[in-house]
């Protein structure tokens, strides 16, 4: 088993101490000291499915894109049309390289007529930052800054996230929450300090994110953690973050996005905005799109209780033997997982993975190569949790 | 619950009991708190045969795969079929009621004890 131990470099949120406090887990992730869990992965889970969770993303990389050109910068460095958003909206976009590739995939704000929130990866900073600041240079009245070390980030997630930011001493929103709608935005105060919510986050439930002054970070957390406590709000880590996003279907940065993959491939072709007038960086290589043979993200369903996890093979076939024998060679397999789990909410174990194309149809059975036991799969449609209708 | 202090240690985080030439063997609270919610185990079957330092079990996180190491050569004489059955008792009971094998030796190989294991996991 391993045991990190935190090196000399790694880097710390604002609100490590209050981790240490509650007798939090941590975990190295991209060079940061984050909590994996408080108390178990699972009730933590379950508490955002059922009631809330109070997680610190202060990992997370926020850029600031502001002047007059930002709406058209963004639409020259990012996949989407970014221009065509209204203050106060949220999107979901990418940061593509010339090859169509990804180089990260960020969510934007917008704060103003010409002031954006890119909120970048934490294991992307460097690379998110230097590909922005690299594409500004070609626009006269756009500024890029990674404000990075002066925000932090804390997310309430779960049905009931509005109940307690309502509750919540001293936070004073512009907008009542009732208002704000999903991947929308206001703005807020509390103590002295401003506070940006938005109603977005990477669990599948409802909930918000609140980005706010490193220095506020701790009494913010602490005043929304009182205001939780008849709601069930319980803090919550990393490994549930994990959990609760692959039940979602959400892609995951490192597992079912990188460098070499086309959008399209992991169902984010969408994402792509082939039809926005202006060039972007990585326009071309969209418009020819990955191979026909290119593998693509499919959702895996399993039984039983062994989990396929990130870079066990996947098989057509059952019969290691069988196949091998008949073919007389090496049999390749069909595709590879990229992030699975026994899904706490489902009970059964859960993957995506990438396959051969002529594999990906729902439905299609599947074999997981558990270290060495092939364990039968089906291909199902993503995601594998949608939260109830309000 | 067994006084931690009387049992033995391996390097891979198990805990070892021994009642004449019966050692009953479990995971540390320490292995099990660093691999979160244990929710799948395998174990050997009775009657296997074991072979000290060889991966003979699987104990499965929501996060991770960690693997049991038969810390002594022996044969299985029990397993803990509670624990199969409620992966959790590893968490909640990793001294008690989450023991996971009862094994017949004839060699009792150099374990460490407590104070050398609170040592290596630097508690």
């Amino acid at each position: 088993m391993s045991d990190p131990r935190p090196t000399a470099s790694a880097r710390f949120s604002p609100l490590h101490d209050v981790h240490v406090a509650a007798g939090a887990s941590f975990t190295d992730f991209a060079g940061w000291q984050m909590p994996v869990r408080y108390s178990s992965d699972l009730a933590e889970h379950r508490a955002v499915r059922t009631a809330a969770g109070l997680f610190d993303l202060s990992h997370m990389a926020e850029v600031s894109v502001t002047g007059p050109d930002a709406g058209a910068f963004l639409d020259y460095a990012l996949a989407g049309k970014l221009s065509a958003i209204a203050v106060l909206q949220a999107k979901y976009s990418l940061l593509l390289n010339e090859r169509g590739g990804v180089i990260d995939d960020l969510v934007v704000y917008r704060t103003g007529e010409h002031e954006f929130l890119v909120v970048a990866n934490a294991g992307n900073r460097d690379a998110a930052v230097q590909a922005l600041t690299e594409r500004a240079t070609a626009f006269e009245a756009v500024t890029v800054e990674d404000i990075s070390d002066r925000v932090a980030l804390i997310a309430v997630q779960g049905p009931a996230s509005r109940a307690i930011l309502e509750a919540t001493e001293g936070l004073e929103t512009t907008d009542p929450l009732s208002s704000v709608r999903y991947y929308r935005t206001t703005g807020a105060t509390f103590g002295g300090g401003t506070v940006l919510i938005a109603r977005t986050g990477y669990t599948g439930e409802d909930g918000f994110e609140l980005y706010v002054d490193a220095p506020d970070a701790a009494a913010l957390w602490a005043a929304l953690a009182a205001a939780g406590q008849d709601h069930g709000l319980i803090p919550a880590g990393l490994a549930a973050r994990d959990t609760l996003r692959l039940e979602a279907g959400m892609p995951l940065y490192g597992h079912e996005l990188g460098p070499d993959t086309f959008p399209a491939q992991a169902g984010l072709g969408g994402v792509v905005a082939l039809g926005k007038e202006s060039d972007f960086i990585g326009r071309h290589a969209s418009e020819h799109g990955p191979d026909p043979v290119a593998r693509r993200l499919v959702g895996l369903s399993a039984e039983g209780r062994r989990a396929g996890r990130e870079g066990y093979p996947v098989y057509a076939s059952a019969d290691a033997e069988a196949v091998f024998d008949a073919l007389e060679g090496m049999v390749e397999p069909a595709g590879v997982i990229t992030s699975g789990a026994l899904s706490p909410t489902l009970g059964h174990p859960i993957a995506m993975a990438y396959v051969d194309p002529s594999l990906a149809a729902v439905g299609t059975r599947l074999f997981v190569d558990v270290r060495g036991t092939r364990i039968p799969a089906t291909v199902v449609a993503l995601p594998f949790y949608r939260r109830a209708a309000v | 619950m067994t006084d931690q202090d009387n049992l033995k240690y391996t390097a891979e985080h198990e805990w070892v009991s021994i009642d004449g030439d019966i050692a009953t063997v479990g995971i540390t609270a320490y292995a099990a708190d660093k691999l979160g919610d244990v929710v799948y185990i395998d174990l050997p079957a009775v009657g296997a045969e074991l072979s000290g330092g060889t991966v003979v079990g699987e104990i499965e996180s929501t996060k991770s795969v960690g693997e049991l190491f038969a810390p002594i050569d022996g044969t299985v004489t029990e397993v803990n079929d509670s624990v199969v059955d409620a992966p959790d008792l590893v968490n909640s009971e990793p001294f008690g009621a989450g023991w996971l094998l009862r094994v017949r030796f004839t060699n009792l190989p150099e374990l460490l004890s407590a104070a050398q294991y609170r040592e290596l996991v630097g508690e």
